[in-house]
């Protein structure tokens, strides 16, 4: 079911092979400073569903920040930095749709001519899922053992949207808590206004989309909005706690580990 | 001097705060949205046919001086003269001197950006022709002294409100905010001037190399009367309008109206071939094409290129959080826009561009909904990675990246960057939040929270975290 109606999409990474038995977390920087407990809950929800978890200690930063402003070469550096650490990771799970779409999407591309390089950032860009890709399509999660109650809403990330082409997969999950409502709102799959570095450099314009994604998300009787990306999260979570104190801005594995 | 960025920033600040422009974008790009949605809804091999033309707008681009002498041939063929103009300048002076030539005093034009990149208007007026714009939206523009807001709906900045009152000052009387009343003015007004016009200036949606047949889309069939009712007809065309054969057309004509208006068609499809021929009973005496390049051949060949495949449908503009937020005039070029942001790059030559590249969300509703899938967010990463390497970006920012960069690379200066960023936070934090930051990050805090950075990162709670209850 395809309820943005976009055209452009492609398909998600369904995967036919065996079922891998670890997975390496990527956790991004953006979880690991400011949403430590949206990783607690990931890794409570992945050990629930039979993967060993192991999260190398040397990460940092998938780098899309220097490449989204211009900065192609240091992003490379940033990659080539992180992509050895996972070298041994039968999966790579990362919990936001922008940088899921950084590490598989545009990875090769930033070693044109390093082959060997090149070839490394192919065989890491194969194996990274987003969070509920992962569930979904891999781990062909179908029960949800959540104690969330509520009526949650769902925001297309772009990246994630449009970029990694998953739309489906968080729904099935939201679907799958008992006492939770799903409605979807008018322009779920419209921009929330981040942007990066946009919501700093004209922040009138990034508040005013951000003014029109909560609306949506509030005429639609959600009290909480679910969205896979930090970046999304950061700054929805962050307007409504000026302007829309009533709504509730959540990373979908926390409502799925919800006690 | 402000920058192209500065500018834009002062511009969509007073944008954001005009309820008017609001309403009016608002009202305007929600309906433009659901009808384009709804438009390819009904189209059964939509991919397929947005293929197909992106195939021929690819194959076109890359053999441009082979269709276009072929184009020139053609229309010379069918009695039509071709001009060459490098740029505005050329163009202009092209269009003054077929005027005066022909003793022509008054001029009708159909809606063409090409003719509003050039600043055709201005100049006609200046050297005493009467030039009425006869698309509706043009006219409102046109009687309101702006530039066009979007690349085909001019005037949807416009409320009716605001419409009526323009109108009323041209008719002398209060006409009421009523769109059938204000259309059915304008209309008899308007055929007056069809009437009396002795050139009529059109611009080109499509050129066919093969046939000479130059094609223009309209809703209000004022391209059929601009093409038919004047002695002399001049269309002034992108050097990139080209299409190889007119059986390479059904698939554009399909495309383009759903993606702009969500319409199958537009109501008006108008072929015009060369100038009246013997036997032919309408049509102009002279058909003359000016053949416009004003810095369309500078991209070739760069990482702009694709950007010549655009079929000015304005889809992607209606896709926009940003435009849907600030509207056309924000941006201050000519096109506005996703679309405008690349090619106001090379249009209008060296020194008369501009890299807005910035000014996106890289949301990427844009490649989403343009009907030949021109990666625009490819190029605005790269009109962005042109901007820091030339400079264009402020020092601090670019030494902020930078410093970012040799963090993210290594793991021990990302970790003491984060136990840093950490304590510098703390003084701004009140009731577990970053109620206001200092300097450019004030614009996060101006309107949003943020949390600080967590006693112990994930990271930090992984050695605890690394045991596992499941294991065994």
């Amino acid at each position: 079911m395809d309820p943005t109606g976009a055209i452009n999409r492609e398909p998600g990474t369904a995967n036919s092979g065996p079922r891998p038995r670890s997975v390496a977390l990527f956790g991004t920087c953006l979880m690991d400073m400011f949403f430590p407990e949206v990783g607690e809950a990931m890794v409570k929800l992945l050990r629930r569903y039979g993967c060993r978890v192991t999260y190398p200690m040397d990460q940092t930063c998938c780098g899309l920040p220097l490449l989204n402003n211009g900065y192609r070469e240091e992003a490379a550096r940033v990659a080539r930095a992180n992509i050895p650490l996972f070298e041994d990771a039968e999966a790579i799970v990362v919990p936001s749709g922008s940088c899921g779409w950084m590490l598989k999407k545009e990875f090769p591309g930033l070693f044109p001519a390093d082959a060997a390089l090149r070839a490394r950032a192919e065989a890491f860009a194969a194996k990274v899922y987003e969070f509920s890709q992962f569930l979904v399509e891999v781990l062909k999660v179908t029960e949800v053992d959540s104690g969330f109650h509520g009526t949650v809403t769902y925001h297309d990330s772009c990246h994630l949207l449009r970029g990694l082409g998953v739309a489906t997969a968080p729904r099935t999950l939201l679907k799958m808590v008992r006492r939770a409502t799903l409605v979807e709102m008018a322009g779920s799959d419209h921009c929330c206004g981040f942007g990066g570095s946009f919501a700093v450099k004209f922040p009138e314009v990034s508040n005013a989309i951000l003014g029109q994604k909560l609306a949506n998300a509030q005429a639609g009787g959600a009290h909480v909005v679910v969205a896979n990306d930090a970046g999304c999260i950061l700054h929805m979570r962050g307007g409504a706690e000026r302007s829309a104190p009533g709504l509730r801005v959540m990373h979908l594995a926390e409502v799925l580990a919800a006690d | 001097m402000p920058s192209a960025v500065e500018a834009f920033l002062e511009r969509s600040r007073a944008a954001v705060r005009d309820t008017f422009l609001q309403t009016a974008l608002d009202r305007a790009t929600s309906r433009l949205m659901t009808a384009r949605a709804n438009g390819f809804a009904s189209l059964p091999d939509a991919d397929a046919m947005r293929d197909r033309a992106k195939a021929i707008k690819e194959e076109t681009v890359a053999r441009l001086d082979h269709y276009l002498a072929r184009l020139a041939e053609s229309v010379e063929g069918a009695g039509g003269h071709v001009h060459w103009a490098a740029d505005a300048d050329e163009t202009r002076q092209i269009v003054l001197r077929l005027a005066r030539e022909k003793g022509v005093r008054s001029i009708v034009k159909s809606k063409s950006m090409a003719s509003e990149e050039i600043h055709l208007n201005a100049a006609l007026e200046a050297a005493g022709f009467r030039v009425v714009e006869t698309d509706l939206g043009e006219y409102i523009v046109q009687i309101a002294q702006e530039p066009p807001s979007h690349i085909i709906a001019p005037a949807i900045h416009k409320t009716k409100e605001q419409i009526a009152e323009l109108f009323s000052g041209v008719a002398g009387r209060a006409l009421p905010a009523d769109p059938d009343q204000l259309t059915a003015w304008a209309r008899a007004k308007l055929r007056e001037e069809f009437i009396q016009a002795d050139m009529g200036i059109s611009g080109a949606n499509f050129a066919v190399a093969e046939t000479g047949t130059i094609v223009l889309v309209t809703n209000e069939g004022n391209g059929r009367l601009v093409t038919t009712m004047p002695r002399i007809h001049v269309a002034v065309m992108g050097m990139e309008k080209v299409i190889p054969a007119l059986a390479d057309l059904p698939v554009f004509l399909e495309v383009l109206a759903r993606s702009a208006t969500g319409q199958k068609m537009s109501v008006y499809t108008t072929l015009v071939r060369g100038p009246r021929r013997a036997g032919e009973v309408d049509g102009p005496d002279e058909f003359h094409l000016v053949i416009m390049d004003n810095g369309r051949r500078s991209a070739l060949g760069t990482h702009l290129e694709e950007s010549l495949q655009c079929l000015r449908c304005g889809s992607c503009l209606n896709v926009c959080p940003v435009y849907g937020e600030v509207g056309g005039h924000a941006y201050g070029t000519v096109y506005p826009g996703p679309i405008g942001i690349i090619v106001s790059n090379y249009i209008g030559g060296h020194g008369h561009t501009q890299n807005l590249g910035a000014a996106s969300t890289l949301c990427s509703a844009c490649l989403d909904a343009c009907p030949v899938r021109i990666d625009i967010p490819r190029m605005l990463l790269g009109l962005r990675e042109e901007a820091q390497a030339k400079s264009e970006v402020p020092w601090a920012e670019r030494m902020a990246f930078r410093m970012m960069a040799k963090v993210m690379a290594s793991p021990s200066l990302y970790r003491m960057a984060v136990a840093a960023g950490r304590k510098l936070l703390l003084p701004f934090v009140r009731n577990g939040r970053v109620e206001s930051l200092p300097g450019k990050l004030g614009g996060w805090t101006r309107f949003r929270t943020l949390p600080p950075i967590a006693k112990k990162t994930f990271r930090e709670r992984w050695r605890e975290m690394e045991k596992d209850p499941h294991r065994d």
